[in-house]
């Protein structure tokens, strides 16, 4: 954190001055390390063996906080019969289909219903709730991509043990899963000493409960991986058990990789979900708003509202044009068809070719895995515009790319005709940024861009213009969604910049007379409301941008609400109903932050309290009650249809109800829990360019031993756009280098400052050598593993300059949310300079030949 | 232990400037340095200082290496081999040297245990079977954003020949580019090595004459706060004044010898030293040549009075002796 985030790691420095503990686990040893309390290097990839052993300490030494656990999390709700565990069938969960790598979910339920999600796959049920049958491919592509957080329909999960002894309650199912991750097994996998792990188990427990909670800070390091999701799952279940969500200190924090990237997933730029987690519909037959949101809304819990923030984000894009009688226009809404992820794009752009492509604040040609498969995409397009600061790799790819050195690619052969468009910074615009808070904070323009740079809501806000004036004769239906929109921003100065706050305020939401909202609790589903993301709303309310207020800390409470706004609500801490106990009050003075005031009747407290603020906490909900009406007062966790924290999530996962630790697509080690080897759902793409190496004791697994890991430095930003080209950055870190450990030098003869050459079969990179002792070996299964760190920022232009750490990577992905494992799999490394030219291309391919590589290798369902 | 911290002397209202403020300086507490190097950036942002070499020193992440005409603050990495207070590192090396290594600029083991390389060929055994015993080895890693000290003595204003350098109401040491005329005498005279004569790029106002912190004197005067110390996140740079940051340098490093940290120690903080105590004062946790930093200061000017006072006796014998021997000759 210190490294990647230092501006905000300012406040764990000030809580370790107060006396927190400050434990970070790492493969290496940072600049967090440095001034943490316990630093915890471990293995990448086995943090699930990790997070998955405190798990069990928690069960077994009954260190779980008991009162929050039975009133607020699922524990005690019972399973479905149909449930077997990894346990049962050795690393698979029932209901996997070994033909299409795939689970049926559907064994997972509650005993006696059927729920759909709060986050992730919530429609995978899609034709059982509708009736309706389903192509394979539309399951697969339902299942994978609806990302929604919309509404779990609980219709089972009545049976409930609040003693917590049934054998099938979730608490029973989950002791027994993670029964086998103990402190030996730990050490075996993670190359954590049990004294250590003992260390951390017992800072964490001896720091959570009623007067005291910890906190989880974690970014890329969790999510980048084959299982990513399910590491933030183990999170999730260990501070559920602990009692540590919505409460002050609690909570699990996701640093995010951007400015803003909280705020480009709430009003997303990814293809699968709509603004405010609503998502995006399938090419399902016959779908209209009705059957969309009854395949998505829950009826309990506030997503039984969704049919009134699905309405109004229709009505804020078409405006008078959406009525009641053509669905709001919900046919003008594009459906997914299948998997329209990034590396399923550029596979596409690759073996099919043309269509056109936006790389805007990206790198790919450098910053995302398999960096050469990025760039052949590139190469194989009608057209592409780069919107950046400077000429990055991916503008200039097609003219001085690694693949123009090696000859496989010509400069005269390609046919991409690419547009480079200058973009403005942040300092030459107004808007917002979204933090990993979900606090908005508004910045002002502080003066105009320089030449032809724009911002990006001048870019899209004047191409849609064009467009529109283009198509404004034409009669094709299909031009109509986009000549139906409102596009009516004012602009002003020299450049016609549009209005970013008028922006805002179509995303607050207007009420019948055209008023600013407050709350989402004001929208409806009659088409009077217009709302372009329910849970900004409010941002603008009173007319007034509530993103740009700056009330200095010491001038309001500790919870500082007058600084910016935070959806939803300016809530600062969800699901804080947790905070207090069943009966409404703090689970301790010291902990205190929202409580039941029973003269007011009304919840009160520091932060705006995330419950229905005049419901009892004694309310039993009515029959027939739906939406956030039908949980209880003991209910906090209000997203969920069932009002609980899930320790067994029974939906919305595509790869097991409960997180179970697997290697990662490369490793040099077994499975050492299970004889299942890697995630049985992880989505593989073996091609001739994307090749994976054996793992474990699979032949040839001895040709790449070591292990590496990618990551960034705190001198530069992600794949350098916004640093290798700026002087005072550039001289900060010069030079792409390799940190190793002085074991592996020595072991490998690599000297201070040389150069090492570094092989996976996609390809090899030469990188500076830089010894330190920072990088420990580990002792792992008996043997020592060897950890090479490569930071990622890097490519040939900018006054910066070096190999892409990300060449190395392959496309190897999350089947959640198809994220990439880049941070960890396996290499050879060697001292020198890599090969040029076409004897790169050998010198790889001899690698691949060594180790036996072929077509189905590390894509096998993979058991032992 | 507090010990009752000595205020500092105000060397501007000795100079004679009219109520001066108060003396403002700056206190680096490194037990909170991060390492993020944006006082660095805010610094050459803020005083249009330019780059000065894209060079990976090897030197852990310093790749900056010192202070200089073009480096102003300047974030030094320490991996040593040493424990720090309670912190737990779980490293674990055995038998390779790996500061000896780095310091000698090869990582070239003794023949003896550099395995045959094998490119990649499958081996018998894998790499590192025979794994370790699983004792950690003790290590810290120290980040210290080093600055110029405005010395209460400062030797460089000393010997400035044109008035270049001089003292601001503020109590800080500034030099005057319209007014230096890159004699280079500061350069030597500095007991910490900070000031040198910009010598690029090329083009660049500065070059020839000589350059260091001004502790942003132009940012002073409009009431604002140091670039570097406005960029901390983490608060380890302070700006203030000067015996405020003395006291409160005293509490810290209290705290930090209570908890253990031993090591900690204050520097730059003793109006009695060889600089007369400097503007600028840190909390180091290891001896100051670990930083680069000189144990005992002395103002390189301390010992001309004393010397202009024996050169003015010696003048006066002489002249005395002189008069003696003409006296002499005429009572002959």
């Amino acid at each position: 954190m210190a490294e990647c985030h230092p501006v905000g790691f300012q406040w764990v420095m000030e809580a370790k001055a107060r006396g927190a503990t400050i434990i970070h686990v790492d493969p290496r040893f940072t600049r967090t390390s440095a001034v943490a309390d316990l630093h915890v290097p471990l293995r990448a990839g086995s943090d699930i063996a990790f997070l998955g052993a405190l798990v069990n300490h928690v069960l077994t030494e009954g260190k779980e906080f008991r009162e929050y656990v039975v009133a607020y999390t699922n524990a005690a709700t019972l399973v479905s019969e149909d449930f077997q565990d990894t346990e049962d069938l050795d690393g698979l969960f029932s209901g996997y289909d070994p033909e299409k790598n795939v689970y049926d979910p559907s064994s997972w339920q509650y005993e006696g219903g059927e729920v759909a999600a709060a986050a992730g796959h919530r429609d995978a049920q899609y034709g059982k709730r509708t009736g309706g049958d389903s192509s394979e491919g539309e399951k697969r592509s339902a299942g994978g991509q609806s990302h929604g957080s919309g509404g779990p329909s609980v219709t089972g999960g009545g049976e409930r043990d609040e003693t917590l002894q049934h054998p099938r309650c979730v608490f029973q199912v989950l002791k027994r899963h993670f029964a086998r991750y103990t402190p030996e097994l730990v050490e075996e996998v993670c190359g954590i000493p049990q004294t250590v792990f003992a260390q951390v188990a017992d800072a964490l427990t001896s720091n959570s409960g009623r007067d005291r909670t910890s906190a989880f800070v974690y970014a890329v390091g969790w999510t980048h991986h084959t299982v990513g999701v399910q590491y933030i799952r183990t999170a999730a279940i260990l501070q559920a058990l602990l009692g540590n969500i919505g409460r002050p200190g609690g909570g699990i924090m996701a640093l995010r990789g951007h400015a803003s990237i909280q705020g480009s997933t709430d009003i997303p730029t990814l293809f699968n979900i709509l603004p405010g987690y609503i998502p995006m519909p399938h090419a399902h037959q016959h779908e209209d708003l009705a059957s969309f949101v009854e395949a998505d809304a829950g009826t309990k819990g506030y997503w039984g509202n969704m049919p009134a923030y699905t309405v109004s984000l229709l009505k804020s894009w078409w405006g008078d044009k959406a009525t009641a009688e053509n669905d709001y226009c919900f046919d003008y809404l594009p459906r997914l068809t299948g998997d329209h992820g990034t590396y399923n794009t550029v596979m596409r752009q690759i073996d099919e070719g043309g269509g056109g492509y936006f790389v805007v604040g990206e790198n790919p040609a450098v910053g995302s895995a398999n960096a050469k498969m990025q760039r052949r995409g590139m190469a194989n397009l009608d057209w592409l515009v780069v919107r950046d600061f400077q000429l990055i790799e991916s503008a200039t790819w097609w003219l001085d790319g690694p693949e123009i050195e090696t000859g496989e690619m010509r400069t005269e052969d390609i046919g991409t005709e690419v547009f480079f468009l200058p973009a403005a910074a942040h300092t030459e615009k107004s808007g917002s940024f979204t933090n990993t808070q979900r606090m908005l904070q508004w910045h002002h323009q502080a003066v105009e861009p320089d030449g032809d740079a724009r911002s990006e809501l001048w870019f899209y806000y004047h191409l849609g213009r064009i467009i529109r004036e283009k198509l404004a004769d034409s009669t094709d239906p299909r031009d109509r969604p986009l000549l139906d929109l409102t596009w009516d921003y004012p602009t002003a100065g020299p450049l016609a910049e549009p209005s970013a706050e008028s922006v805002l305020t179509e995303i607050n939401g207007r009420d019948a007379d055209g008023n600013p909202l407050s709350a989402y609790t004001a929208l409806k589903d009659d088409g009077s409301t217009s709302c372009g993301c329910w849970i900004y709303c409010g941002v603008y309310a009173d007319g007034v941008n509530q993103a740009d207020r700056r009330k200095p800390g010491q001038e309001q409470s500790w919870v500082a609400p007058e600084w910016g706004w935070a959806w939803p609500a300016n809530r600062r801490i969800l699901y804080n109903r947790a905070s207090a106990d069943p009966d409404g009050k703090p689970w301790s003075e010291r902990k205190a932050y929202v409580w039941w005031d029973e003269d007011q009747g009304a919840w009160t407290g520091h932060d705006v309290p995330d419950f229905k603020v005049d419901m009892r906490p004694d309310y039993q909900p009515p029959e027939g009650a739906t939406a956030e009406n039908a949980l209880r007062g003991t209910d906090p966790f209000i997203m969920q249809s069932d009002g609980k924290a899930w320790l067994f999530a029974p939906a919305g996962l595509t790869d097991g109800p409960m997180p179970a630790h697997y290697e990662p697509e490369e490793s040099p080690f077994g499975n050492a829990f299970y004889a299942q080897q890697s995630n049985p759902a992880r989505q593989t793409h073996s091609r001739p360019d994307n090749r994976y190496h054996p793992s474990g004791n699979k032949p040839g697994s001895d040709v790449f031993p070591y292990v590496f890991t990618t990551y960034r430095l705190t001198e530069h930003h992600t794949a350098g756009g916004m640093s290798r080209f700026q002087s005072y950055l550039s001289e900060l870190q010069p030079e792409f280098f390799c940190e190793i450990s002085p074991e592996l030098a020595a072991e490998r003869g690599l000297e201070h400052l040389g150069w090492a050459t570094i092989v996976t079969a996609r390809t090899a990179i030469e990188a500076r050598v830089l010894i330190t002792e920072r990088m420990t070996p580990l002792t792992v299964q008996g043997r020592t593993v060897h950890q090479i760190g490569l930071p990622y920022h890097w490519g040939p232009n900018g006054l910066s300059t070096g190999d892409a750490a990300n060449e190395l990577v392959s496309i190897a992905l999350d089947p959640n949310v198809h994220i990439q494992e880049t941070k960890v799999a396996t290499c050879d490394i060697q001292p020198g300079r890599r090969p040029r030219g076409p004897e790169l291309l050998e010198y790889v391919a001899g690698y691949r030949e060594r180790a036996g590589i072929h077509e189905l290798t590390g894509t096998e369902a993979n058991r032992r | 232990m507090t010990a009752t911290t000595r205020r500092a002397g105000n060397p501007a209202a000795e100079l004679g400037y009219d109520q001066p403020p108060a003396r403002k300086g700056f206190f680096t507490d490194t037990s909170i340095c991060i390492g993020c190097k944006a006082c660095e950036v805010a610094c050459k942002e803020w005083n249009m200082v330019p780059e000065d070499g894209l060079e990976l020193s090897g030197m852990s992440y310093d790749n900056t290496q010192g202070l200089g005409a073009s480096t102003w603050r300047h974030v030094a990495f320490i991996e040593q081999p040493k424990s720090l207070g309670g912190q737990a590192t779980n490293l674990q090396h055995e038998g390779v040297d790996a500061l000896a290594l780095a310091g000698a600029q090869t990582a070239s083991p003794p023949p003896a245990t550099r395995p045959q390389v094998d490119l990649g060929m499958p081996g018998a055994a894998l790499p590192g079977a025979d794994a370790g015993s699983g004792e950690a080895t003790p290590f810290r890693w120290l980040m210290e954003s080093d600055v110029c000290k405005h010395c209460t003595h400062a030797a460089c204003l000393d010997v400035c020949p044109t008035g270049a350098l001089f003292r601001t109401e503020f109590g800080t040491v500034v030099v005057q580019d319209d007014i230096c005329n890159g004699c280079g005498y500061c350069v030597p005279a500095c007991p910490y090595g900070v000031i040198e004569k910009r010598e690029g790029p090329t083009g660049n106002d500065a070059v020839g004459l000589a350059q260091k912190c001004t502790l942003c004197y132009d940012r002073l005067k409009g009431d604002l706060e140091p670039a570097c110390a406005k960029a901390c996140p983490t608060e380890s740079i302070q700006f203030g004044d000067l015996d405020e940051l003395r006291e409160r340098a005293q509490v810290r490093v209290d705290q930090l010898v209570a908890a253990g940290e031993t090591g900690a120690r204050l520097y730059g903080h003793d109006p009695d030293d060889g600089v007369g105590g400097t503007g600028a004062m840190f909390l180091l946790l290891d001896e100051p040549e670990v930083y680069g930093l000189p144990p005992d200061p002395v103002v390189t000017t301390r010992d001309l009075p004393e010397m202009w006072r024996r050169a003015a006796l010696a003048a006066v014998t002489m002249l005395a002796g002189g008069i003696a021997v003409f006296a002499g000759r005429s009572n002959r």
